[in-house]
């Protein structure tokens, strides 16, 4: 039982990561990290959609026929959608100006339709449940550290916008690391979010050698990575 | 096989309809505070470019909508009027600036009586980050230099950046953004300077159908443009 969590949270933090291993959600991912808390805003919604459709799919698992199941899935992620965006366009309204389009854009986010399909209905609720909670809080780090990344180096500073999110309260979280008169335009603008990426992707990669490495001088048997790989829409 | 059509068309209509009960619940319990939220960021920018001091009307509730191609940009503007008591002290001009570097640029400009500019906010743009977006002014106060500056139809010229022979700061390595933003000022107030009296004196026409139905339009506009 403990050993199907573990594998969970590796699963979704690491080793099927949706953002640096599946590749999926790069739509918005590539898009609204260029600052951290614009990063972290769009991972929380993100999980929470997960969180909710996971647990409906699998809750609904052994009614809905095979035939429709993806029409289905499509209505439940949309739905969820729809409320968040409702709930945030309420509640954290500068945010929402912020985010703007891409919270719709979760809809397309293959990620989610992804573990519906692949674990969620196949799955009992509570494992479904923590699956879609460790995606979703994989795809959010991923998001957290490219955002926090291109804010520092393009506008010296980071948790910039943190009222937004948490109200006015926390303006004073802005840390200012360097002042600067030229933006570094590089990082804010895409071609930084795609370079960015492709640094975590390269770092992840490193990392995952050098435990290889370690493991094959031990002479333990090397673990097989299983990988689902997919296209984006 | 008409059964399980028949079956599965009946669970995709159920989900359907759960789906769709669920949304209509949340829009009752939200929109309210949507409306109420767009209400303060509006409420908010108006008392921005015209000083609490200078009128005591509900200032989002009385504006009409007017057509100005050639001043105001193609598509209809709301006009916001400030008073105190009986008196008339401030016009509110909703503008676009339609040649920003990357698309069209709104903006609110504030004209007394006398035709000096209270005030200019830029309230939506989609300009490079980093260069052309300091005509916010989250990100740099040049928008301030137009508070106070009167146009007089001798003095069109100053109404220019520095560049071009005006008196307006251009940006290092923007000169596009504040062209079109301090052109859109201008024609703005001119369009009040223009037509104030009548401004002042037509009835209240937009209150019911905007912040809304002009909000709407601009995120149509934003999407078909991603």
């Amino acid at each position: 039982m403990s050993n199907e969590y573990k594998n969970l949270t590796l699963q979704g933090l690491w080793k099927n990561n949706p953002a640096i291993v599946q590749l999926l959600g790069l739509c918005p991912l590539l898009a609204v990290t260029g600052t951290l808390i614009n990063g972290l805003s769009l991972g929380l919604a993100t999980t929470l959609v997960l969180l909710g459709s996971n647990i409906t799919v699998s809750l609904v698992r052994n009614f809905v026929p095979n035939e429709i199941r993806i029409p289905i899935f499509v209505m439940v992620i949309a739905s969820f959608v729809t409320i968040i965006e409702l709930l945030m366009h309420a509640f954290t309204f500068g945010l929402y100006q912020v985010l703007g389009i891409f919270i719709p854009l979760i809809v397309t986010n293959c990620a989610i339709i992804g573990r519906a399909e692949a674990y969620a209905s196949k799955n009992p609720v509570q494992f479904a449940a923590f699956d879609g909670l460790m995606m979703g809080i994989g795809f959010t780090l991923i998001l957290v550290l490219l955002g926090g990344m291109r804010e520092i180096l393009g506008l010296g500073t980071l948790l910039s916008g943190a009222e937004l999110l948490l109200g006015d309260w926390a303006r004073e979280l802005t840390i200012q690391l360097y002042e600067t008169d030229a933006n570094f335009l590089l990082a804010i603008l895409p071609p930084g979010a795609f370079l960015g990426l492709g640094l975590i992707i390269a770092g992840k990669n490193i990392i995952d050698q050098a435990i290889a490495a370690r493991q094959q001088s031990k002479g333990k048997k090397v673990v097989q990575r299983a990988r689902v790989t997919g296209t984006d829409i | 096989m008409k059964k399980a059509m028949l079956r599965n068309g009946l669970i995709l209509g159920g989900f359907a309809l759960i789906t769709t009960s669920l949304i209509a619940l949340t829009f009752s319990f939200t929109h309210e505070r949507i409306d109420a939220a767009k209400e303060r960021q509006l409420l908010s920018t108006l008392n921005q470019v015209v000083d609490q001091s200078l009128h005591d009307n509900r200032l989002h509730l009385d504006c009409i909508l007017v057509n100005s191609a050639a001043l105001l940009g193609n598509k209809p503007q709301r006009v916001f009027r400030s008073r105190l008591g009986v008196n008339n002290t401030a016009l509110i001009v909703e503008t676009t600036a339609p040649d920003g570097y990357s698309g069209a640029i709104n903006l609110v400009v504030a004209v007394d009586q006398l035709s000096t500019v209270l005030g200019a906010r830029v309230v939506q743009h989609k300009e490079t980050p980093g260069l052309g977006d300091k005509i916010e002014l989250r990100v740099s106060d040049w928008i301030l230099d137009f508070t106070g500056v009167r146009y007089e139809e001798a003095l069109d010229h100053r109404w220019q950046v520095k560049k071009d022979g005006g008196q307006f700061d251009q940006f290092t390595g923007a000169t596009i953004t504040p062209r079109a933003v301090v052109n859109a000022v201008k024609n703005a107030a001119i369009y009040a300077q223009n037509n104030m009296q009548q401004l002042f004196s037509m009835p209240s026409n937009c209150a019911a159908l905007s912040p809304d139905a002009t909000t709407n339009a601009a995120a149509i506009e934003v999407i078909s443009s991603e």
